[in-house]
C-alpha cells in the first residue's frame, strides 16, 4: 500500500499499525510525538491497533521547545 | 487621535498598503502585544512588532543577555551583556520606535501571574523555550480567551500555530501534555520564525488575512521548506474541551534546556 507521510508518497507492506510506522520510520522519541491519520489525532495507547489503510495522509508532529 | 506628521513618515509604508491603510495603522497603535520570552523567538518578534508602531509591547523573561545570546538574539548587543534581558530589549525598542510603550516584567510566568498577566494584552506571544512554560501559556490564554503564537523550534526546525479563542485547536489539542524533563531534546535556534509571530500578531490586530489557527506550520530551514499541516480540537481536550478537567493554570516541573549533542 502507499500512505502520504508529510505529504511524500511512500511504499509499505500492508497491515502496518501506527506503532509499527514509528518503528520502520525511525521517529525519534515515538512517546512523545503526536501522530495525525487523515487530520484526525491518534492517541497513544491506540496505536499499536490502529491499522493503516492505502492511501493514508500521516503527520508527525513533534514537540519543539527551543526559542531561549 | 490624529497621526503626527512624522507617524505619517515613519508608518508610511504600512499605510500605503489597502489592507492596512490608516485605520490599520490606527489599530497597531492602539494594541497591546505581550511577549513571553527575550530570546530567540521573542528578540526577532518584539523588533518587528516595534517597527510596525504595535503602541504597547509587554516584555517578560527572567535572564540576563549571555555573549553567547548574541549569535540569533539581534534585540540585545554586545555591551548589553549581562544586562537584564527585558532591559536591554526594552533600550533596542525605545531607540527603534520611541512611539512604543514597553512594559517589563524581570521574572517567569507561573500559575500564579499569568492570568492576571495576559488578561492585559490584546495578543500574546510565546516566545519561551520550554514546555512547562508553553502549556502554562496555552492554558492561561485559553482560560483567559486570549489569542496567541505558539512557536517552537529545534535545530534547523521550527513549528507555528495561532490559538483564537473559542475556536481553537490549542496547543493542549496537539501535544495534549508536557513531555517528561530531558525526554525530548531542546535547543536553540531563531530567527525567522519570531519574525512569522510578528506577523500573526499584526494579522490579528489590522484584522486581515488567515491565521495559522487550525495548522502548525512546519518550517525547515535546511530544505526551506514550508508545510500546513491541518489539525483540529481534539473533544477531549483537557483544557479547551467542552468538559475541561484545567480550569486554572498549573507549573510544570520546568525542563531543563540543554544543547545535547
Ligand atoms: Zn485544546
Amino acid at each position: 500500500m502507499e500512505l502520504f507521510i508529510a505529504g511524500e508518497k511512500k511504499s509499505f507492506e500492508d497491515g502496518l499499525s501506527v506503532s509499527k510506522l514509528l518503528e520502520v520510520e525511525k521517529v525519534e522519541n515515538p512517546l512523545y510525538v503526536t501522530v495525525s491519520v487523515n487530520e484526525q489525532f491518534v492517541d497513544q495507547q491506540q496505536m499499536p491497533g490502529r491499522i493503516l489503510k492505502d492511501g493514508d495522509q500521516i503527520e508527525f508532529l513533534y514537540f519543539m521547545g527551543g526559542g531561549r | 487621535m490624529a497621526f503626527t506628521n512624522e507617524q505619517l513618515e515613519r508608518y508610511s509604508r504600512n499605510i500605503i498598503l489597502k489592507e492596512v491603510s490608516s485605520k490599520g495603522q490606527k489599530k497597531l497603535n492602539d494594541a497591546k502585544v505581550l511577549i513571553i520570552g527575550a530570546g530567540g523567538l521573542g528578540a526577532p518578534a518584539a523588533m518587528y512588532l516595534a517597527a510596525a508602531g504595535v503602541g504597547t509591547i509587554g516584555l517578560c523573561d527572567a535572564d540576563a543577555v549571555d555573549l553567547s545570546n548574541l549569535q540569533r538574539q539581534i534585540i540585545h548587543t554586545t555591551e548589553d551583556v549581562g544586562k537584564p534581558k527585558v532591559q536591554s530589549a526594552l533600550e533596542t525598542i525605545k531607540a527603534l520606535n520611541p512611539d512604543v510603550e514597553v512594559e517589563t516584567l524581570q521574572g517567569l510566568v507561573v500559575a500564579d501571574n499569568i492570568l492576571s498577566l495576559v488578561e492585559q494584552y490584546d495578543f500574546i506571544i510565546d516566545g519561551t523555550d520550554n514546555f512547562p512554560a508553553k502549556f502554562l501559556i496555552n492554558d492561561g490564554c485559553v482560560i483567559a480567551k486570549k489569542p496567541f503564537s505558539h512557536a517552537g523550534i529545534i535545530r534547523f526546525q521550527g513549528q507555528l500555530t495561532t490559538y483564537l479563542p473559542d475556536q481553537g485547536p490549542c496547543y493542549r489539542c496537539i501535544f495534549v501534555q508536557p513531555p517528561p524533563p530531558d525526554a525530548v531534546p531542546t535547543c536553540r535556534q531563531a530567527g525567522v520564525i519570531g519574525s512569522l509571530q510578528a506577523m500573526e500578531a499584526i494579522k490579528f490586530i489590522v484584522g486581515i488575512g488567515t491565521l495559522l489557527n487550525g495548522s502548525l506550520l512546519t518550517y525547515d530551514a535546511l530544505k526551506m521548506d514550508f508545510r500546513k499541516i491541518k489539525v483540529h480540537r481534539r473533544p477531549d481536550c483537557a483544557v479547551c474541551g467542552p468538559n475541561p478537567s484545567i480550569t486554572a493554570p498549573v507549573d510544570y516541573q520546568t525542563a531543563s534546556c540543554d544543547l545535547k549533542t
